[in-house]
């Protein structure tokens, strides 16, 4: 093709017209995926809020016997679960973080490049997608059959969350060690630091930002599960602080079971239990982006 | 939770011999620590499949493999056919991948390409908050919010396919004419649960396509969505697989919203607005009042479902394993 000489201004910036129509329909069309992911959150947490702010009072948030269903909301209160639910969580994440964050320092500090480093990174991701009730059904079978009737309790509900939380800890953990500048291990090592010793004085205090925010997502996923609980906590309408014996109950159990009952109370609470479970998962959540916001040393 | 796409496993610093031989006891005892948490994986999935299927080898020994590929689900007659449960979990997890694939992929491209790096944070922060919603949840809203909106639509829609060939058959009207708790309304809402996984997965591969391919493009007079069709999608696409994949093994283990939502009827039907059940939610109604042949066929159930998404997740992990291997042999 020759130049054309008599036409000195060539628009560069012009794409051609169809070109440009295509690249803004795509646009377009990004921008209304957003929208469409915004319209269920939005109306979601409109809803919970709307109908669970009514529920919601002192006497709701403490009150130690859960009524029946067929009670109306002025009566008892959601206490048991809140307690249930925050003792249950809390254990379990005292057992799945440091576990989590030993087998990531052994896939990334320890195992290196050998086959059952490699095994175990990889395990790890798969066990990410086992199913949440395949959890529950796992520890029903191993400790609440062999335990008899003493075996629904807030621990089994605990070893529950544990094992769906273990291999997210391990994940994040992972990728947070995994961007830990070699040259610090170099340098404690040419200190003469042992390799425990620089894992644990160098390595993990230089990733904790990241280790500390990857552990709250998962205790913040792990807190509104439901499914692992179903068989392993029990159910029972009063208040049980020990979590080492007795059944219990969580809010995510009496969300499930007051949403399928007719009545308007057992409605109602359900709805007071959903906000109360939905500001506890935001709160982590929000806790864990000011942790990564403020204190993060590597990132990508 | 992510994959190490781009993760450089060039790494493992100080692996060199240490100078002395011997190293102090609580050295080694930490490594030793360090291995058992790791183990702890492989031996909890080694447990799940050796306790589910003890427990469900009850069922198994009478009912063999034509239990599995059986449809007929009887409790009063101890006949537990799984495939309607199989089916109703396939159906509804195809149908959330095709609502919430294109949308996600969009939203990853959106974050990655186009927007400024200043408002890709508030857009993560709400995909976030879409993860952190319990299921439990979605299910609340999916059946006192979302069925009694849609059920009125439903019978839209049916009448208005009727007597149309392959339409009819989809979103007709079955016997008992449409429900609002259904195998379309367990997809939309599984949808919206395996959007936040599956966008996370796919802007972590879409941001390691490489600057220079980009540029290129651009500089090649490539619209943006030319750029993105040329340059980021043969870098990303099977990373995005994978990524699709993931949300899949989620949305078919994803088990309370399903059990509130789905409407709990056993069968197999071409019409989507009916009616179903899937395997986490049929466990998760049924176990507590089941016992002797029932409760190992339902643990049973429980062992297929591990199967099928484990399966699931290590196709999705040998595709991305693949791709990189591919990328770094380029």
């Amino acid at each position: 093709m020759s130049v054309v000489s008599n036409q000195p201004t060539i628009d560069l910036r012009e794409p051609g017209g169809w070109r440009r129509s295509k690249n803004q329909i795509a646009t377009g069309l990004m921008y209304f995926a957003f929208v469409v992911i915004l319209v269920p959150l939005g109306l979601v947490i409109f809803e919970v809020i709307a109908k669970g702010a009514k529920a919601i009072s002192w006497q709701f948030l403490t009150s130690s016997t859960v009524p029946p269903n067929v009670m109306p909301l002025g009566q008892g209160g959601m206490g048991a679960a809140v307690v249930g639910t925050l003792e249950i969580t809390a254990f379990a994440a005292l057992i799945a973080v440091p576990l989590g964050i030993l087998g990531a320092v052994y896939i990334n500090e320890y195992g290196g490049r050998t086959w059952l480093s490699r095994l175990i990174s990889f395990m790890s991701d798969v066990m990410v997608g086992v199913p949440s009730i395949v959890m529950g059904l796992f520890i029903f079978t191993v400790w609440v059959i062999p335990h008899g009737l003493t075996g629904l309790s807030g621990l089994a509900g605990s070893f529950a969350l544990a094992c769906l939380m273990l291999p997210l800890v391990i994940r994040s953990a992972y990728e947070m060690l995994l961007l830990v500048p070699n040259h610090l291990r170099e340098a404690s090592y040419a200190l003469g630091a042992t390799k425990s010793r620089v894992t644990l004085t160098v390595v993990l205090p230089s990733a904790v930002s990241g280790i500390v925010s990857g552990s709250l997502l998962a205790i913040a996923r792990a807190a509104g599960e439901t499914a692992p609980l179903l068989f392993t906590v029990g159910a029972v309408e009063s208040t049980n602080t020990n979590l080492f014996s007795g059944a219990t109950t969580a809010l995510p159990l009496q969300i499930f079971s007051n949403a399928l009952s007719p009545y308007t109370g057992a409605e109602e609470r359900a709805w007071g239990c959903a906000l109360t479970l939905i500001v506890i998962a935001f709160i982590l959540l929000f806790v864990a982006r000011i942790v990564t916001a403020r204190f993060t040393r590597y990132t990508r | 939770m992510s994959t190490d796409v781009q993760a450089d496993p060039a790494k493992s610093a100080g692996s060199a011999s240490p100078l002395s031989q011997r190293r102090p006891l609580g050295d080694r005892g930490f490594q030793l620590l360090a291995l058992c948490a790791g183990l702890l994986v492989l031996a909890i999935l080694i447990g799940i499949a050796a306790s589910t299927a003890q427990q469900g080898s009850d069922w198994f020994s009478t009912a063999g493999f034509k239990g599995i590929f059986s449809t007929v689900w009887d409790v009063g007659n101890n006949q537990f056919g799984m495939m309607a449960f199989v089916f109703g979990t396939v159906l509804t997890s195809v149908i959330a991948i095709i609502i919430a694939v294109p949308v996600s992929v969009s939203v990853a491209l959106l974050l990655t390409e186009v927007v400024p790096r200043r408002w890709a944070q508030p857009i993560v922060t709400i995909i976030d908050l879409l993860a952190v919603v319990p299921s439990v949840v979605w299910g609340l809203w999916g059946i006192l919010v979302l069925e009694p909106w849609i059920e009125p639509i439903y019978a839209s829609i049916a009448s208005g396919v009727n007597g149309i060939p392959v339409l009819d058959n989809l979103f007709g009207e079955s016997n008992g004419g449409v429900s609002g708790a259904s195998f379309f309304t367990c997809g939309l809402i599984l949808s919206i649960m395996i959007t936040p996984i599956i966008t996370s997965l796919s802007r972590e591969v879409i941001a390691t396509v490489p600057a220079i391919d980009k540029e290129g493009a651009y500089a090649l007079g490539a619209t943006r969505w030319e750029m993105i069709r040329g340059a980021v999608w043969p870098h990303s696409q099977s990373g995005v697989v994978s990524a699709i994949l993931v949300g899949l093994g989620r949305a078919m283990g994803e088990t309370i919203a399903a059990a509130l939502v789905i409407g709990s009827s056993v069968q197999v039907t071409s019409h989507l607005f009916v009616p179903g059940y899937s395997i986490p939610a049929v466990i998760a109604n049924e176990f507590g009042e089941s016992s002797g042949e029932f409760r190992s066929a339902l643990i049973g159930l429980g062992l297929v479902l591990f199967v099928i998404t484990i399966i699931v997740n290590l196709v999705a992990r040998w595709i991305v394993g693949r791709s990189t291997r591919r990328s770094r042999g380029a």
